[in-house]
C-alpha cells in the first residue's frame, strides 16, 4: 500500500508515491536520481548516506521516506550555489581531503553541520563532529584540514 | 627548463565531480528494465547442501528468475587462481554451491528480481536443507589432522614451500644468542567505503556484453570473464566507473562478476548487484591471516646472523585470484632494512572454513615487516640497546646498492641511514628517551616505537607476475590541440587523473587542463594491468612518459619539416619546436603562433600557418600531423603514440616511522603522544597525494595495531559481520601526523619514482606495536599481539599489583 509523501530536496518539492518500508537514502537515489547520497553499510554506521534534514545531519539508510514527509531535504548536489562551493566543498578540493570520494558526500555534510553548531571548532571538536563517518582512504588529516580551511574562509 | 607541474602539490582534477556528489559509481548508472540480483548464502561454514528448494521465491512478487548452484554448474567456468606455484592444490571453485558450502557467505543461489527489495524479500524464501559439518576454523586445526574440507586434499594443505639463502643451521649454531617469538597476523577486512558491485548489460543484437564492475584490473576481468562465461573476448567491455577505494579487495574476479554477466545474457536485460556491507565482510577477501614463529639469530654486538620464520598461512576454503601467492610476498620481504646473510622461511599454507584471504593494501609485507622489526625489537630488548641503534648495526650502507638479499631479491637503491637519521632528528630522539625515563619515574606509562621499513612496489616485472607485470599508455595530441591520455593503469582514488596529467604537460609544455586522462574501460583503453601493488605510477606513469618521447620523436621530425630546418637544429622548450636561436635570427622569422589552438569556437580547423615563422607549438603540429598536408615522406598521419613499459625489477621504497605512545594506567587506554614519519618514495610526482597515501596507510595500520580483526568462532560463525563490530580507526584515533620524506630515485624507472600506496601499511604497524610494547616495558611486556586492546593492557598493569 503506497503512501503519499511530499518534501523540499535541494529546494524543490518533490510529491511522490511510496513503500512506507522505502528507505530515504533508496527514495533520494533511485527515485529521485539523486545519486550523490551514497550507501556504505546499511545500519547507519559509516556515514555515507548522510544528508541534511530540516537543518540536521541523519543518515538517510536508517530512516523511511515516508518519515520525511514534509520535511526539508538537502542533499549534497544542493549544496553549491549558482555554481559556487560550499566553503566545505573547497575545503575538500584545497586540502585534499579525498581520495576515492565515496564517504565524501556524507563527510561534507557532517562537516557543514559541525561548523554550524562552532564557527571556531577546535581540531577535537572536528574530530568529533565527523565520529559518525568513517573514511577508509585519507586517514583524516586532511579531512580535519578541510574543515579548518572552511572555518577559516567562512570568517 | 623546469618543471611546472611535476613536484608541485597540484590540486585534483578529478575532485569537483566527486565534492559535489556528481560523479557514477556501480550503483549510480542507471539503466533502463535493469533487474536486480540478491544472493542466498550459506549460514554455515560447513555443511553439505540436501537440497535447495527455490518455488517460493519463484512465485514471489517480482521475481524473474532464481538460479541455483546446480542451474550453472555446467554453464560457467571455475573463478580463476592465477597463482602458479610447484604443486599448490587448487579446489574446484564454482560461481555457486551445488553439493556443500564451505564457509559462512558462500554463495548458493542468485534471486533476479523487478527491484532490490522484492529480490531481498524472495531471499527469505529459498529453503536450504544442510547437513552440518565438522568444521575447521584455526589454521593450526587444519593443518593438524582436523576435519577435512576438501576430500581430494586430506590434508588440509594448499602447499608447502620453503626458500630463503645462506646456511641457516651454521647462523643458529654459531649465534651467541638466539630469540624466538610466536606471531598472530589476525585477519583484517579491507573495507572499502564502497562495497563491490556489478552492472552487466547483454546486447543480443549486437552479442556484446559489457559489465560495469568495482574492480581495479578491467582488462584482466575482461579476459577472466571471456573464459568462464565461455564468450569471445572482444564482444565483452568492462567498464570501471568511479571505484570507491580498493586496497587490494577489488585486485579479484568474484563469481558475482561472472554470474551477473551470465544473467544478464540469460534474460536479455541488464542485471545489478549492489554488495551489502554484511556480505563485504563475509565474501570478500580478507587479508593477513598468518600465525608463525620466527627465530633471529644474533651476535652480542646486535648483528643478526640468521631469521627463520615457521609460518602458517591461513587460505581460507577456496583460492580468490592471487590467495596463494600472498605468503610468499612474505618470504621475498623478510629480510627488511638489513644484511642477513642466512633467512629460511617455511609455508604451511591450509585450506580452513572460512573466506579467502588475498591481496589487502600490503598484500603479505606487512607481515614480513612486521615479523622483522618485532624481531629486531626482541633483538634490542634481550642485549638492552635502543632499537634504533641495533637498526643502524643491521642497514647495508647507501653505496651497497643494488642490494641482494638473502631472500633472493636485488633492492634497487636505498639509503635507511639517512631516513633514520631525519626520523630520529625531527622526533628529537635523544629528548624522547630522556622524556621516557622521566615519565616512568613519574610512573606514567610512555612508550617510544620504531619501524624502518622496507617494501616492494611496482609490481613488477613480467617474469615475477601471474599475468604481465608491465602498463601501458597511449598518449594523442588531438586536431585541436587538446591531449589525451589512456592509461592500462586502473586508479580509484590515487590521483592519477591529476599526477598522469602532470606528467604530460609538463614533458608536452602544454597547460593542465589541456590534458585529460582515460582509464577503466576496455572498449576506449588499450589492454592494460592496473592498480595494485603500488604500480599504478612507477610503472603506468612511466608508460605515459615513455609514450610522450616516441610521440615527441615524431612532431620533431614534423616540426623540422615544416620549419624547413635540419632536425639536428630544433630544439623543444615550453611546448614549442623552434629552430635554434642563431639561425631564427638570422632568417628574421617570428616565433609568435599563428593559429589559437582549441579555444575560440570555430567553425573549421585553421591551417597552420608556417611561413616566416621559426617555432610551432607541438598543438599546432598536432593539427599539421591530422591534416596531413605538409608532413615528411612516409609520414604516418595523425600525432599519437603507445608504449608498453616492462620495468627490469621491482622498486624498493623505505623509510623510517616513529611512535611514541601512552597507556593510561587505570583504563589501558593508548594515547599517541607523536608519530613521526619519514618515507622514501623516490622522486615526487605531486606530494600532496604522496602525503595523503601516508596518511590514509598509517590509519589503516593503527586500525590492524589496535582495533580490527575478522573474528570467526569455532563453528566458522563470522563474529564480526558488521560495521559495529568490525572497528574502523575513526577521525578521533589519529595523531598528529608529522610527515617529511627523503628522496633517492629508482633507477628502474626514468622518472625515479618508487611508489607510495602501500607505504603507510607495511611502516606504521611495528611502530605501534613497538611504543605500546615499550611503554608495558617496566611490566616485564617484549611482545604483544595485535589488535592491541585497552583490557589486554588492563590486564597486565593490575595483575602485577
Amino acid at each position: 500500500m503506497k503512501q503519499a509523501i511530499s518534501l523540499s530536496v535541494n529546494g524543490v518539492t518533490r510529491t511522490d508515491e511510496v513503500e512506507p518500508r522505502l528507505l530515504l537514502v533508496h527514495y533520494l537515489r533511485d527515485v529521485l536520481g539523486l545519486t550523490g547520497t551514497h550507501v556504505g553499510c546499511e545500519t547507519s554506521l559509516c556515514g555515507a548516506c548522510t544528508i541534511m534534514l530540516d537543518g540536521q545531519a541523519v543518515k538517510s539508510c536508517t530512516m523511511f521516506a515516508v518519515q520525511a514527509d514534509a520535511s526539508e531535504v538537502k542533499t549534497i548536489e544542493g549544496f553549491a550555489t549558482n555554481g559556487d562551493l560550499h566553503p566545505v566543498q573547497e575545503g575538500f578540493w584545497e586540502k585534499h581531503g579525498l581520495q576515492c570520494g565515496y564517504c565524501t558526500p556524507g563527510m561534507i555534510v557532517a562537516a557543514a553541520q559541525l561548523l554550524e553548531r562552532k564557527t571556531n571548532p577546535s581540531r577535537e571538536d572536528i574530530c568529533h563532529g565527523l565520529d559518525g563517518n568513517l573514511c577508509r582512504c585519507t586517514g583524516y588529516q586532511h579531512i580535519i584540514e578541510a574543515v579548518e580551511y572552511a572555518a577559516a574562509k567562512a570568517k | 627548463m623546469p618543471n611546472k607541474y611535476v613536484g608541485q602539490s597540484v590540486k585534483r582534477t578529478e575532485d569537483p565531480r566527486l565534492i559535489k556528489g556528481l560523479a557514477h559509481y556501480v550503483d549510480d548508472i542507471r539503466l533502463p528494465d535493469t533487474l536486480h540480483v540478491v544472493f542466498v548464502r550459506s549460514v554455515y561454514a560447513h555443511a553439505r547442501i540436501r537440497s535447495v528448494d527455490t518455488s517460493g521465491a519463484v512465485a514471489a512478487p517480482g521475481v524473474v528468475a532464481v538460479y541455483t548452484g546446480q542451474d550453472v554448474a555446467d554453464k560457467l567456468g571455475p573463478v580463476p587462481c592465477a597463482s602458479a606455484l610447484p604443486g599448490l592444490k587448487v579446489p574446484d571453485h564454482r560461481v555457486l554451491a551445488k553439493d556443500k558450502v564451505y564457509f559462512v557467505g558462500h554463495p548458493i543461489a542468485a534471486i533476479v528480481a523487478t527491484d532490490r527489495y522484492a529480490a531481498r524479500d524472495a531471499v527469505d524464501l529459498v529453503v536450504v536443507d544442510y547437513e552440518d559439518l565438522p568444521v575447521v576454523s584455526d589454521v593450526e586445526a587444519a593443518a593438524s589432522g582436523g576435519p577435512v574440507i576438501h576430500e581430494q586434499f586430506p590434508d588440509n594443505i594448499a602447499y608447502k614451500l620453503t626458500s630463503g639463502e645462506g646456511d641457516i643451521d651454521a647462523a643458529f649454531g654459531s649465534a651467541d644468542r638466539t630469540v624466538k617469538q610466536r606471531i598472530f597476523h589476525k585477519r583484517l577486512a579491507p573495507i572499502a567505503m564502497e562495497p563491490r558491485g556489478v552492472l552487466a548489460r547483454y546486447l543480443p543484437g549486437e552479442e556484446e556484453l559489457t559489465v560495469w564492475s568495482s574492480t581495479q584490473i578491467p582488462h584482466l576481468l575482461r579476459t577472466q570473464l571471456a573464459l568462464m562465461i565461455g564468450m569471445p573476448e572482444n564482444k565483452l567491455r568492462v567498464i570501471t566507473p568511479e571505484v570507491g577505494g580498493g586496497f587490494g579487495s577489488k585486485l579479484n574476479v568474484y563469481a558475482e562478476e561472472a554470474l551477473l554477466g551470465w544473467i544478464s545474457m540469460q534474460l536479455g536485460k541488464p542485471v545489478k548487484w549492489i554488495e551489502t556491507r554484511r556480505e563485504n565482510i563475509a565474501a570478500t577477501i580478507h587479508g593477513r591471516g598468518q600465525v608463525g614463529d620466527i627465530e633471529v639469530a644474533f651476535k652480542n654486538d646486535g648483528t643478526v646472523t640468521g631469521l627463520r620464520y615457521n609460518v602458517f598461512a591461513d587460505l581460507g576454503a577456496y583460492h580468490q585470484l592471487l590467495t596463494p601467492a600472498i605468503p610468499t610476498l612474505t618470504g621475498l620481504m623478510l629480510s627488511g632494512a638489513y644484511k642477513i646473510p642466512a633467512i629460511q622461511i617455511n609455508i604451511t599454507a591450509c585450506f580452513t572454513n572460512k573466506m579467502a584471504t588475498d591481496a589487502y593494501r600490503g598484500a603479505g609485507r606487512p607481515e614480513a615487516t612486521y615479523v622483522v622489526e618485532r624481531a629486531l625489537d626482541l633483538v634490542a630488548a634481550n642485549l638492552e640497546l635502543d632499537p634504533a641503534d641495533v637498526r643502524r648495526k643491521n642497514f647495508p650502507s647507501a653505496n651497497e646498492f643494488p642490494f641482494h638479499t638473502a631472500t633472493g631479491l636485488d633492492y634497487d637503491s636505498g639509503n635507511y641511514e639517512g631516513a633514520l637519521d631525519k626520523a630520529q632528528s625531527i622526533a628529537d630522539y635523544a629528548k624522547l628517551r630522556a622524556d621516557q625515563k622521566a615519565a616512568r619515574a613519574e610512573g606514567r606509562l610512555v612508550g617510544i616505537g620504531i619501524s624502518t621499513y622496507v617494501e616492494i612496489c611496482a609490481l613488477g616485472p613480467s617474469q615475477a607476475m601471474p599475468a604481465g607485470g608491465w602498463e601501458s599508455a597511449t598518449v594523442r595530441i588531438e586536431p585541436t590541440g587538446k591531449v589525451t591520455v589512456l592509461t592500462g593503469a586502473s586508479p580509484h582514488g590515487q590521483g592519477q587523473e591529476t599526477s598522469f596529467a602532470q606528467i604530460a604537460a609538463d614533458e608536452l609544455g602544454v597547460n593542465l587542463n589541456d590534458v585529460t586522462v582515460i582509464h577503466g574501460d576496455t572498449g576506449v583503453v588499450q589492454y592494460g594491468i592496473g592498480t595494485f601493488g603500488s604500480r599504478a605510477t612507477a610503472v603506468g606513469g612511466t608508460a605515459v612518459y615513455v609514450a610522450i618521447q616516441k610521440l615527441k620523436e615524431k612532431a620533431e621530425k614534423i616540426a623540422a619539416h615544416m620549419l624547413q630546418a635540419d632536425a639536428t637544429r630544433i630544439a623543444f622548450e615550453g611546448g614549442k619546436y623552434s629552430v635554434s636561436a642563431a639561425s631564427a635570427a638570422a632568417a628574421g622569422g617570428s616565433s609568435e603562433p599563428v593559429v589559437p589552438v582549441g579555444e575560440a569556437p570555430a567553425a573549421a580547423l585553421p591551417e597552420p600557418q608556417t611561413e616566416g615563422r621559426t617555432s610551432l607549438t607541438i598543438q599546432e603540429i598536432a593539427l599539421a600531423a591530422h591534416l596531413a598536408k605538409e608532413l615528411p615522406p612516409d609520414t604516418e598521419p595523425g600525432l599519437s603514440a603507445t608504449y608498453f613499459f616492462e620495468p627490469k625489477n621491482f622498486t624498493f621504497p623505505f623509510g623510517t616511522h616513529i611512535a611514541v605512545v601512552e597507556v593510561d594506567r587505570e583504563t589501558g587506554d593508548i594515547k599517541f603522544l607523536r608519530y613521526v614519519a619519514v618515507d622514501d618514495c623516490g622522486k615526487v610526482i605531486n606530494p600532496m597525494l604522496v602525503d595523503g597515501q601516508v596518511h590514509g596507510g598509517i590509519v589503516q595500520s593503527i586500525g590492524q595495531a589496535m582495533y580490527e580483526e575478522v573474528v570467526y568462532d569455532e563453528q566458522g560463525q563470522l563474529i564480526t559481520g558488521t560495521l559495529m563490530d568490525y572497528a574502523l580507526p575513526r577521525a578521533v584515533h589519529i595523531p598528529n601526523f608529522e610527515l617529511d620524506r627523503t628522496e633517492t630515485p629508482s633507477p628502474v624507472n626514468p622518472l625515479g619514482v618508487k611508489g607510495v600506496g602501500e607505504a603507510g601499511t607495511i611502516g606504521a604497524t611495528p611502530a605501534i606495536v613497538g611504543a605500546i610494547v615499550d611503554a608495558l616495558a617496566p611490566f616485564g611486556v617484549k611482545h604483544l599481539d595485535m589488535p592491541i586492546k585497552p583490557e589486554a593492557l588492563w590486564r597486565i598493569i593490575n595483575s602485577s599489583h
